[in-house]
Protein backbone atom coordinates (compact mmCIF):
# COMPACT_ATOMS: atom_id res chain seq x y z
CA UNK A 1 0.00 0.00 0.00
CA UNK A 2 1.68 3.38 -1.14
CA UNK A 3 1.75 6.15 1.06
CA UNK A 4 0.52 9.33 0.45
CA UNK A 5 1.73 12.73 0.82
CA UNK A 6 -1.10 16.12 2.27
CA UNK A 7 -1.51 16.74 -0.85
CA UNK A 8 -3.17 13.59 -2.62
CA UNK A 9 -6.42 15.19 -3.00
CA UNK A 10 -5.20 18.24 -4.32
CA UNK A 11 -3.48 16.21 -7.08
CA UNK A 12 -6.57 13.39 -7.56
CA UNK A 13 -9.05 16.83 -8.20
CA UNK A 14 -6.80 18.24 -10.74
CA UNK A 15 -7.10 15.50 -12.78
CA UNK A 16 -3.54 13.67 -12.25
CA UNK A 17 -2.33 10.41 -12.96
CA UNK A 18 -0.96 9.03 -10.01
CA UNK A 19 1.74 6.66 -9.95
CA UNK A 20 3.62 4.81 -7.09
CA UNK A 21 7.36 6.16 -6.63
CA UNK A 22 9.56 4.48 -4.19
CA UNK A 23 6.58 3.40 -1.74
CA UNK A 24 4.47 6.89 -1.97
CA UNK A 25 1.53 7.66 -4.23
CA UNK A 26 2.72 10.80 -6.42
CA UNK A 27 1.33 12.85 -9.75
CA UNK A 28 2.97 11.42 -12.88
CA UNK A 29 1.77 14.12 -15.02
CA UNK A 30 -1.69 16.44 -14.60
CA UNK A 31 -2.15 16.72 -18.23
CA UNK A 32 0.67 16.78 -21.06
CA UNK A 33 4.14 16.20 -19.26
CA UNK A 34 5.55 18.12 -22.09
CA UNK A 35 3.58 20.82 -21.26
CA UNK A 36 4.74 20.66 -17.57
CA UNK A 37 8.18 20.65 -18.52
CA UNK A 38 8.06 23.22 -21.29
CA UNK A 39 5.91 25.48 -18.66
CA UNK A 40 9.12 25.10 -16.20
CA UNK A 41 11.79 26.40 -18.95
CA UNK A 42 9.56 29.10 -19.58
CA UNK A 43 7.67 30.36 -16.84
CA UNK A 44 6.84 27.69 -13.95
CA UNK A 45 6.03 24.65 -12.51
CA UNK A 46 4.67 23.37 -9.03
CA UNK A 47 5.71 20.18 -7.78
CA UNK A 48 4.87 18.26 -4.56
CA UNK A 49 7.95 16.62 -3.27
CA UNK A 50 6.44 15.63 -0.11
CA UNK A 51 8.00 12.36 -0.48
CA UNK A 52 11.64 13.76 0.39
CA UNK A 53 13.30 12.66 3.70
CA UNK A 54 13.69 15.28 5.98
CA UNK A 55 16.41 14.66 9.27
CA UNK A 56 17.41 16.75 11.30
CA UNK A 57 20.69 17.05 13.60
CA UNK A 58 20.99 19.22 16.13
CA UNK A 59 23.15 19.95 19.21
CA UNK A 60 26.71 21.62 20.00
CA UNK A 61 28.32 18.19 17.60
CA UNK A 62 26.08 17.99 14.77
CA UNK A 63 28.61 19.33 12.16
CA UNK A 64 31.45 17.25 13.35
CA UNK A 65 28.89 14.10 13.19
CA UNK A 66 28.16 14.98 9.49
CA UNK A 67 31.74 15.62 8.85
CA UNK A 68 32.33 11.93 10.15
CA UNK A 69 28.93 10.58 8.48
CA UNK A 70 28.92 12.45 5.00
CA UNK A 71 31.76 12.74 2.68
CA UNK A 72 31.02 16.54 2.84
CA UNK A 73 33.19 19.25 5.07
CA UNK A 74 29.43 20.04 5.97
CA UNK A 75 31.03 21.67 10.03
CA UNK A 76 31.93 24.90 8.12
CA UNK A 77 29.07 25.47 6.10
CA UNK A 78 27.73 29.18 6.98
CA UNK A 79 24.61 28.96 8.80
CA UNK A 80 21.81 29.77 6.17
CA UNK A 81 23.66 27.84 3.55
CA UNK A 82 22.81 24.43 2.31
CA UNK A 83 25.35 21.85 0.11
CA UNK A 84 25.11 18.76 -2.25
CA UNK A 85 26.93 15.98 -0.67
CA UNK A 86 26.81 12.27 -0.85
CA UNK A 87 26.39 9.50 2.47
CA UNK A 88 28.98 6.19 1.46
CA UNK A 89 29.03 2.84 2.45
CA UNK A 90 32.17 1.92 4.03
CA UNK A 91 33.64 0.55 1.09
CA UNK A 92 33.10 3.86 -0.81
CA UNK A 93 29.90 2.92 -2.27
CA UNK A 94 27.22 5.82 -2.65
CA UNK A 95 24.32 5.31 -0.40
CA UNK A 96 22.07 8.42 -1.41
CA UNK A 97 23.15 11.95 -2.55
CA UNK A 98 21.75 14.62 -0.28
CA UNK A 99 21.05 18.28 0.27
CA UNK A 100 22.14 19.35 4.03
CA UNK A 101 20.99 23.52 4.97
CA UNK A 102 22.50 24.34 7.99
CA UNK A 103 19.22 26.23 9.51
CA UNK A 104 21.66 27.24 12.71
CA UNK A 105 25.16 26.72 14.46
CA UNK A 106 23.69 23.70 16.17
CA UNK A 107 21.03 22.88 13.60
CA UNK A 108 21.39 20.93 10.38
CA UNK A 109 18.68 19.68 7.58
CA UNK A 110 19.39 16.37 5.89
CA UNK A 111 17.52 16.07 2.98
CA UNK A 112 17.18 12.53 1.58
CA UNK A 113 15.63 10.96 -1.38
CA UNK A 114 12.16 8.83 -0.67
CA UNK A 115 13.86 5.48 -1.96
CA UNK A 116 16.76 6.36 0.86
CA UNK A 117 15.71 8.26 3.82
CA UNK A 118 14.89 5.65 6.08
CA UNK A 119 18.09 3.95 5.48
CA UNK A 120 20.11 7.36 5.86
CA UNK A 121 18.09 8.07 9.18
CA UNK A 122 19.69 4.87 10.64
CA UNK A 123 23.28 5.68 9.28
CA UNK A 124 23.42 8.82 10.61
CA UNK A 125 21.82 7.58 13.91
CA UNK A 126 24.69 5.04 14.35
CA UNK A 127 27.23 7.44 12.49
CA UNK A 128 26.21 9.95 15.28
CA UNK A 129 26.90 7.71 18.46
CA UNK A 130 29.71 9.64 20.43
CA UNK A 131 29.11 12.98 19.09
CA UNK A 132 27.00 15.61 20.88
CA UNK A 133 24.19 15.56 18.55
CA UNK A 134 20.55 14.64 17.67
CA UNK A 135 19.38 12.68 15.24
CA UNK A 136 15.26 12.68 14.45
CA UNK A 137 13.53 11.66 11.27
CA UNK A 138 11.04 14.38 10.89
CA UNK A 139 9.63 13.37 7.53
CA UNK A 140 6.17 12.68 8.78
CA UNK A 141 6.00 16.10 9.92
CA UNK A 142 7.01 17.89 6.60
CA UNK A 143 5.93 18.51 3.11
CA UNK A 144 7.92 20.20 0.37
CA UNK A 145 6.34 22.37 -2.59
CA UNK A 146 8.77 23.34 -4.85
CA UNK A 147 8.20 26.45 -7.23
CA UNK A 148 10.67 26.46 -10.33
CA UNK A 149 11.23 28.29 -13.46
CA UNK A 150 12.41 31.57 -14.59
CA UNK A 151 9.03 33.45 -12.99
CA UNK A 152 9.36 31.35 -10.03
CA UNK A 153 10.74 34.20 -7.61
CA UNK A 154 8.26 36.53 -8.68
CA UNK A 155 5.19 34.42 -7.78
CA UNK A 156 7.02 33.30 -4.47
CA UNK A 157 7.35 37.11 -3.81
CA UNK A 158 3.41 37.98 -4.34
CA UNK A 159 2.87 35.32 -0.97
CA UNK A 160 6.11 36.14 1.18
CA UNK A 161 8.28 39.31 2.51
CA UNK A 162 11.33 37.40 2.65
CA UNK A 163 13.98 38.71 1.12
CA UNK A 164 14.03 36.55 -2.45
CA UNK A 165 16.59 38.45 -4.17
CA UNK A 166 19.39 38.17 -1.87
CA UNK A 167 18.88 34.71 -0.97
CA UNK A 168 21.32 32.66 -3.10
CA UNK A 169 21.51 29.57 -4.86
CA UNK A 170 21.94 27.01 -2.32
CA UNK A 171 20.75 29.37 0.33
CA UNK A 172 17.71 28.83 2.62
CA UNK A 173 16.41 30.85 5.54
CA UNK A 174 13.07 30.61 7.56
CA UNK A 175 10.25 32.76 6.08
CA UNK A 176 6.77 33.06 6.01
CA UNK A 177 4.73 31.99 2.69
CA UNK A 178 1.34 32.58 2.21
CA UNK A 179 0.78 33.18 6.19
CA UNK A 180 2.82 30.04 7.14
CA UNK A 181 5.63 29.10 8.37
CA UNK A 182 8.01 28.03 6.02
CA UNK A 183 12.02 26.84 5.46
CA UNK A 184 12.12 28.62 1.91
CA UNK A 185 15.34 27.69 0.18
CA UNK A 186 16.47 28.20 -3.45
CA UNK A 187 17.48 25.14 -4.48
CA UNK A 188 16.04 22.28 -7.07
CA UNK A 189 16.16 19.95 -9.48
CA UNK A 190 15.19 21.17 -12.90
CA UNK A 191 18.00 22.95 -13.86
CA UNK A 192 15.87 26.50 -13.66
CA UNK A 193 15.82 29.52 -10.69
CA UNK A 194 13.42 27.97 -8.34
CA UNK A 195 12.52 27.83 -4.56
CA UNK A 196 11.75 24.98 -2.18
CA UNK A 197 9.74 24.96 0.58
CA UNK A 198 9.74 23.10 3.69
CA UNK A 199 6.74 23.63 5.55
CA UNK A 200 4.21 22.02 8.27
CA UNK A 201 2.90 18.56 6.55
CA UNK A 202 -0.74 20.79 7.80
CA UNK A 203 0.09 23.75 5.67
CA UNK A 204 1.10 21.70 2.17
CA UNK A 205 -2.25 22.74 1.11
CA UNK A 206 -2.62 26.29 2.05
CA UNK A 207 0.65 26.68 0.44
CA UNK A 208 0.11 25.01 -2.97
CA UNK A 209 -3.16 26.73 -3.46
CA UNK A 210 -1.99 30.09 -2.72
CA UNK A 211 0.93 29.40 -4.95
CA UNK A 212 -1.39 27.84 -7.50
CA UNK A 213 -3.67 30.87 -7.55
CA UNK A 214 -0.68 33.12 -7.39
CA UNK A 215 1.42 32.02 -10.10
CA UNK A 216 -1.47 31.35 -12.34
CA UNK A 217 -1.44 35.07 -14.64
CA UNK A 218 2.39 33.95 -14.70
CA UNK A 219 2.19 30.65 -16.23
CA UNK A 220 2.55 28.28 -13.66
CA UNK A 221 0.80 24.89 -13.62
CA UNK A 222 1.59 21.83 -11.78
CA UNK A 223 4.05 19.49 -12.91
CA UNK A 224 4.18 15.79 -11.93
CA UNK A 225 7.71 13.46 -11.95
CA UNK A 226 7.54 12.85 -15.62
CA UNK A 227 8.55 16.37 -16.29
CA UNK A 228 11.06 16.98 -13.13
CA UNK A 229 12.48 13.38 -14.61
CA UNK A 230 13.01 15.05 -18.37
CA UNK A 231 14.02 18.38 -16.63
CA UNK A 232 17.09 17.09 -14.38
CA UNK A 233 18.01 14.44 -17.21
CA UNK A 234 18.07 17.88 -19.65
CA UNK A 235 20.17 19.50 -16.66
CA UNK A 236 22.40 16.68 -16.12
CA UNK A 237 21.48 16.23 -12.70
CA UNK A 238 22.06 12.33 -11.44
CA UNK A 239 18.78 10.53 -10.15
CA UNK A 240 19.75 8.10 -7.09
CA UNK A 241 18.61 4.31 -8.75
CA UNK A 242 20.03 5.60 -12.40
CA UNK A 243 23.47 7.50 -12.31
CA UNK A 244 24.07 6.30 -8.65
CA UNK A 245 23.55 3.37 -6.67
CA UNK A 246 25.64 1.58 -4.09
CA UNK A 247 27.96 -0.25 -6.53
CA UNK A 248 29.46 3.12 -7.55
CA UNK A 249 31.69 5.75 -5.72
CA UNK A 250 31.30 9.22 -6.27
CA UNK A 251 34.41 8.99 -8.49
CA UNK A 252 32.95 6.68 -10.84
CA UNK A 253 29.87 8.91 -10.92
CA UNK A 254 31.76 11.95 -12.28
CA UNK A 255 31.12 13.68 -8.34
CA UNK A 256 34.11 13.02 -6.70
CA UNK A 257 34.63 16.70 -5.97
CA UNK A 258 31.67 16.23 -3.21
CA UNK A 259 34.38 14.03 -1.46
CA UNK A 260 36.35 16.47 1.27
CA UNK A 261 39.78 14.54 2.38
CA UNK A 262 40.84 17.63 3.48
CA UNK A 263 38.60 18.01 6.39
CA UNK A 264 39.44 16.94 9.74
CA UNK A 265 39.08 13.72 11.25
CA UNK A 266 37.96 10.28 9.53
CA UNK A 267 34.98 9.65 8.13
CA UNK A 268 33.00 6.62 6.72
CA UNK A 269 34.56 5.48 3.10
CA UNK A 270 37.15 7.67 3.58
CA UNK A 271 39.64 4.58 3.56
CA UNK A 272 38.26 3.43 0.58
CA UNK A 273 37.34 6.44 -1.03
CA UNK A 274 41.49 7.88 -0.53
CA UNK A 275 42.91 4.91 -2.89
CA UNK A 276 40.79 6.19 -6.07
CA UNK A 277 41.06 9.60 -5.57
CA UNK A 278 43.56 9.85 -8.84
CA UNK A 279 42.33 6.62 -10.50
CA UNK A 280 40.91 7.29 -13.24
CA UNK A 281 37.76 5.00 -13.53
CA UNK A 282 37.01 2.89 -16.52
CA UNK A 283 33.83 4.24 -17.83
CA UNK A 284 33.02 7.50 -17.26
CA UNK A 285 29.09 9.43 -17.35
CA UNK A 286 28.40 10.78 -20.66
CA UNK A 287 26.00 13.10 -22.59
CA UNK A 288 24.60 10.98 -25.72
CA UNK A 289 22.08 12.42 -28.22
CA UNK A 290 20.63 9.63 -30.32
CA UNK A 291 20.43 10.78 -34.29
CA UNK A 292 16.83 8.87 -34.83
CA UNK A 293 13.66 9.41 -33.00
CA UNK A 294 14.24 6.39 -31.04
CA UNK A 295 14.38 6.63 -27.38
CA UNK A 296 17.42 5.26 -25.31
CA UNK A 297 16.11 4.27 -22.21
CA UNK A 298 17.77 3.14 -18.60
CA UNK A 299 19.39 -0.21 -19.00
CA UNK A 300 19.88 -0.40 -22.94
CA UNK A 301 23.43 -1.08 -24.03
CA UNK A 302 25.88 1.26 -25.57
CA UNK A 303 27.38 -0.40 -28.36
CA UNK A 304 30.24 0.33 -31.40
CA UNK A 305 28.79 1.04 -34.22
CA UNK A 306 31.59 -1.08 -36.00
CA UNK A 307 31.44 -4.82 -34.38
CA UNK A 308 28.39 -4.42 -31.72
CA UNK A 309 30.94 -4.72 -28.96
CA UNK A 310 29.32 -3.67 -25.33
CA UNK A 311 31.28 -0.52 -24.36
CA UNK A 312 28.37 1.29 -21.53
CA UNK A 313 24.82 1.30 -20.34
CA UNK A 314 22.05 3.91 -20.26
CA UNK A 315 21.50 5.01 -17.25
CA UNK A 316 18.19 7.66 -17.82
CA UNK A 317 17.21 8.77 -21.27
CA UNK A 318 13.94 10.56 -22.63
CA UNK A 319 12.77 12.30 -25.34
CA UNK A 320 14.54 15.84 -24.84
CA UNK A 321 11.34 19.24 -25.18
CA UNK A 322 14.39 21.43 -25.44
CA UNK A 323 16.57 19.75 -28.26
CA UNK A 324 13.83 18.28 -29.80
CA UNK A 325 15.84 15.06 -30.11
CA UNK A 326 16.47 11.59 -27.78
CA UNK A 327 18.78 12.14 -24.62
CA UNK A 328 20.28 9.76 -22.76
CA UNK A 329 22.92 9.70 -19.99
CA UNK A 330 25.36 6.82 -20.01
CA UNK A 331 28.36 5.19 -18.68
CA UNK A 332 30.57 4.67 -21.94
CA UNK A 333 34.05 3.06 -21.65
CA UNK A 334 36.61 6.65 -21.25
CA UNK A 335 38.81 5.33 -24.25
CA UNK A 336 35.50 5.42 -26.43
CA UNK A 337 33.77 8.61 -28.13
CA UNK A 338 32.76 8.06 -31.59
CA UNK A 339 31.11 5.86 -33.34
CA UNK A 340 28.45 4.49 -30.79
CA UNK A 341 24.82 3.44 -30.79
CA UNK A 342 22.55 2.73 -28.45
CA UNK A 343 20.96 -1.05 -28.57
CA UNK A 344 17.15 -0.13 -28.75
CA UNK A 345 15.82 -3.68 -28.52
CA UNK A 346 17.77 -5.08 -30.75
CA UNK A 347 18.84 -2.51 -33.61
CA UNK A 348 21.71 -0.17 -33.19
CA UNK A 349 20.64 3.14 -33.35
CA UNK A 350 23.70 5.85 -34.05
CA UNK A 351 24.41 8.08 -30.80
CA UNK A 352 26.72 11.41 -30.51
CA UNK A 353 28.33 12.48 -27.45
CA UNK A 354 27.95 15.43 -26.75
CA UNK A 355 29.38 17.33 -23.04
CA UNK A 356 26.75 17.73 -19.65
CA UNK A 357 24.85 19.09 -19.56
CA UNK A 358 22.17 18.48 -22.17
CA UNK A 359 20.70 22.18 -20.94
CA UNK A 360 22.27 25.06 -19.46
CA UNK A 361 19.71 28.30 -19.03
CA UNK A 362 20.44 31.65 -19.83
CA UNK A 363 21.46 34.18 -17.11
CA UNK B 1 -13.76 8.09 -18.28
CA UNK B 2 -11.73 8.03 -22.02
CA UNK B 3 -14.05 7.39 -24.41
CA UNK B 4 -14.11 3.82 -26.18
CA UNK B 5 -16.75 4.20 -29.68
CA UNK B 6 -19.20 1.49 -29.85
CA UNK B 7 -18.94 0.72 -33.73
CA UNK B 8 -15.40 0.08 -32.97
CA UNK B 9 -13.59 -3.58 -32.34
CA UNK B 10 -11.05 -3.93 -30.09
CA UNK B 11 -8.06 -6.11 -28.52
CA UNK B 12 -6.90 -6.51 -25.37
CA UNK B 13 -3.46 -4.74 -26.02
CA UNK B 14 -5.61 -1.58 -26.64
CA UNK B 15 -5.61 -1.63 -30.42
CA UNK B 16 -9.03 -0.51 -32.07
CA UNK B 17 -10.16 -1.75 -35.40
CA UNK B 18 -12.66 0.17 -37.66
CA UNK B 19 -14.63 -1.13 -40.96
CA UNK B 20 -14.80 -4.97 -40.00
CA UNK B 21 -18.26 -5.46 -40.89
CA UNK B 22 -18.30 -3.62 -44.14
CA UNK B 23 -15.16 -4.21 -46.34
CA UNK B 24 -11.56 -5.84 -47.26
CA UNK B 25 -9.81 -3.15 -45.43
CA UNK B 26 -9.51 -1.87 -42.15
CA UNK B 27 -8.44 1.20 -40.12
CA UNK B 28 -6.36 0.67 -37.40
CA UNK B 29 -5.07 2.56 -34.20
CA UNK B 30 -4.78 2.90 -30.20
CA UNK B 31 -7.44 3.38 -28.01
CA UNK B 32 -8.14 6.86 -25.81
CA UNK B 33 -7.33 4.44 -22.93
CA UNK B 34 -3.22 3.68 -23.72
CA UNK B 35 -3.07 7.06 -25.31
CA UNK B 36 -3.71 8.35 -22.41
CA UNK B 37 -2.05 5.57 -20.11
CA UNK B 38 1.35 6.07 -22.27
CA UNK B 39 1.72 9.94 -21.43
CA UNK B 40 2.67 11.90 -24.63
CA UNK B 41 3.46 10.42 -27.68
CA UNK B 42 6.49 11.14 -28.88
CA UNK B 43 7.30 8.70 -32.50
CA UNK B 44 5.33 5.93 -33.37
CA UNK B 45 7.05 3.05 -35.98
CA UNK B 46 4.63 1.41 -38.14
CA UNK B 47 4.91 -1.43 -40.34
CA UNK B 48 5.62 -1.05 -44.35
CA UNK B 49 2.87 -1.25 -46.78
CA UNK B 50 2.89 -3.98 -48.87
CA UNK B 51 3.95 -6.02 -45.85
CA UNK B 52 2.32 -8.55 -44.46
CA UNK B 53 1.14 -8.73 -41.07
CA UNK B 54 0.03 -11.95 -38.70
CA UNK B 55 -2.91 -11.14 -35.81
CA UNK B 56 -1.39 -11.08 -32.46
CA UNK B 57 2.33 -9.91 -34.06
CA UNK B 58 4.35 -7.22 -32.80
CA UNK B 59 4.06 -4.53 -35.77
CA UNK B 60 4.86 -1.68 -34.54
CA UNK B 61 6.10 0.50 -31.54
CA UNK B 62 4.56 3.84 -30.25
CA UNK B 63 6.83 5.55 -27.69
CA UNK B 64 6.24 8.24 -24.82
CA UNK B 65 7.97 9.77 -22.76
CA UNK B 66 8.12 7.16 -19.81
CA UNK B 67 7.64 4.44 -21.98
CA UNK B 68 7.84 2.63 -25.34
CA UNK B 69 4.60 -0.47 -26.20
CA UNK B 70 4.35 -2.43 -28.90
CA UNK B 71 1.59 -2.38 -31.51
CA UNK B 72 0.42 -5.58 -32.37
CA UNK B 73 -1.74 -6.15 -35.17
CA UNK B 74 -5.26 -7.01 -34.70
CA UNK B 75 -5.83 -9.21 -37.97
CA UNK B 76 -3.98 -10.95 -40.81
CA UNK B 77 -3.49 -9.42 -44.41
CA UNK B 78 -1.14 -6.57 -46.11
CA UNK B 79 -1.03 -3.22 -45.01
CA UNK B 80 -2.04 -1.00 -47.80
CA UNK B 81 -1.78 2.08 -45.94
CA UNK B 82 0.26 3.83 -43.06
CA UNK B 83 -0.46 7.24 -41.58
CA UNK B 84 2.07 9.17 -42.67
CA UNK B 85 0.56 12.18 -40.81
CA UNK B 86 0.65 10.88 -37.04
CA UNK B 87 4.48 9.64 -38.10
CA UNK B 88 4.98 13.45 -38.42
CA UNK B 89 3.26 14.77 -35.61
CA UNK B 90 2.87 11.57 -32.82
CA UNK B 91 0.82 13.95 -31.05
CA UNK B 92 -2.24 13.07 -32.62
CA UNK B 93 -2.22 9.47 -30.84
CA UNK B 94 -3.25 11.88 -27.95
CA UNK B 95 -5.60 14.59 -29.52
CA UNK B 96 -7.62 12.08 -31.43
CA UNK B 97 -6.86 9.16 -31.10
CA UNK B 98 -9.76 7.57 -32.84
CA UNK B 99 -9.56 9.81 -35.90
CA UNK B 100 -6.39 11.86 -36.92
CA UNK B 101 -4.29 9.36 -34.98
CA UNK B 102 -5.07 6.57 -37.11
CA UNK B 103 -2.00 3.96 -37.30
CA UNK B 104 -2.49 1.71 -40.48
CA UNK B 105 -4.72 0.07 -42.93
CA UNK B 106 -4.91 -3.32 -43.51
CA UNK B 107 -6.41 -5.42 -46.42
CA UNK B 108 -7.96 -8.58 -44.31
CA UNK B 109 -7.26 -12.21 -44.77
CA UNK B 110 -8.20 -13.56 -41.28
CA UNK B 111 -10.12 -12.27 -38.36
CA UNK B 112 -8.88 -13.24 -35.09
CA UNK B 113 -12.13 -14.51 -33.23
CA UNK B 114 -11.15 -13.34 -29.90
CA UNK B 115 -11.38 -9.52 -30.67
CA UNK B 116 -13.50 -7.35 -28.49
CA UNK B 117 -16.29 -5.60 -28.82
CA UNK B 118 -16.77 -2.15 -27.29
CA UNK B 119 -18.69 -3.69 -24.06
CA UNK B 120 -16.19 -6.00 -23.68
CA UNK B 121 -13.10 -4.00 -24.02
CA UNK B 122 -14.86 -1.50 -21.36
CA UNK B 123 -14.17 -4.07 -18.72
CA UNK B 124 -10.81 -4.72 -19.97
CA UNK B 125 -10.14 -0.96 -19.36
CA UNK B 126 -12.06 -1.15 -15.75
CA UNK B 127 -9.76 -4.18 -14.49
CA UNK B 128 -6.76 -1.98 -15.52
CA UNK B 129 -7.32 1.10 -14.23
Amino acid sequence: MSRSTPLREVHESLGATLTDFAGWLMPLRYGSESAEHNAVRTAAGLFDLSHMGEIFLTGPQAGEALDHALVGHLSVLEPGRARYTMICAPDGGVLDDLIVYRLAAEEFLVVANASNYQRVAAELTARAEGFQAEVADRSDEYALVAVQGPRAQEILATLTDADLPGLKYYAGLPGTVAGVEALIARTGYTGEDGFELFVAAGDAVTVWQELAKAGDAHGLRPAGLSARDTLRLEAGMPLYGNELNAGLTPFDAGLGRVVRFDKPGDFVGRAALAPLKDVPPRRRLTGLVARGRRVPRHGYPVVLLTDGSVVGEVTSGAPSQSLGKPIAMAYVDTNVSEGLAVDIRGSHEPVDVVDLPFYRRSK
Amino acid sequence: MSSIPEELSYTKEHEWVAGLDDGLTVTVGITAFAAESLGDVVFVQLPEVGGMVEAGDAVGEVESTKSVSDIYAPVTGEVVAVNQVVVDDPSLVNSDPYGEGWLFQVRVEGTPEDLLTAEEYTQVTTAES
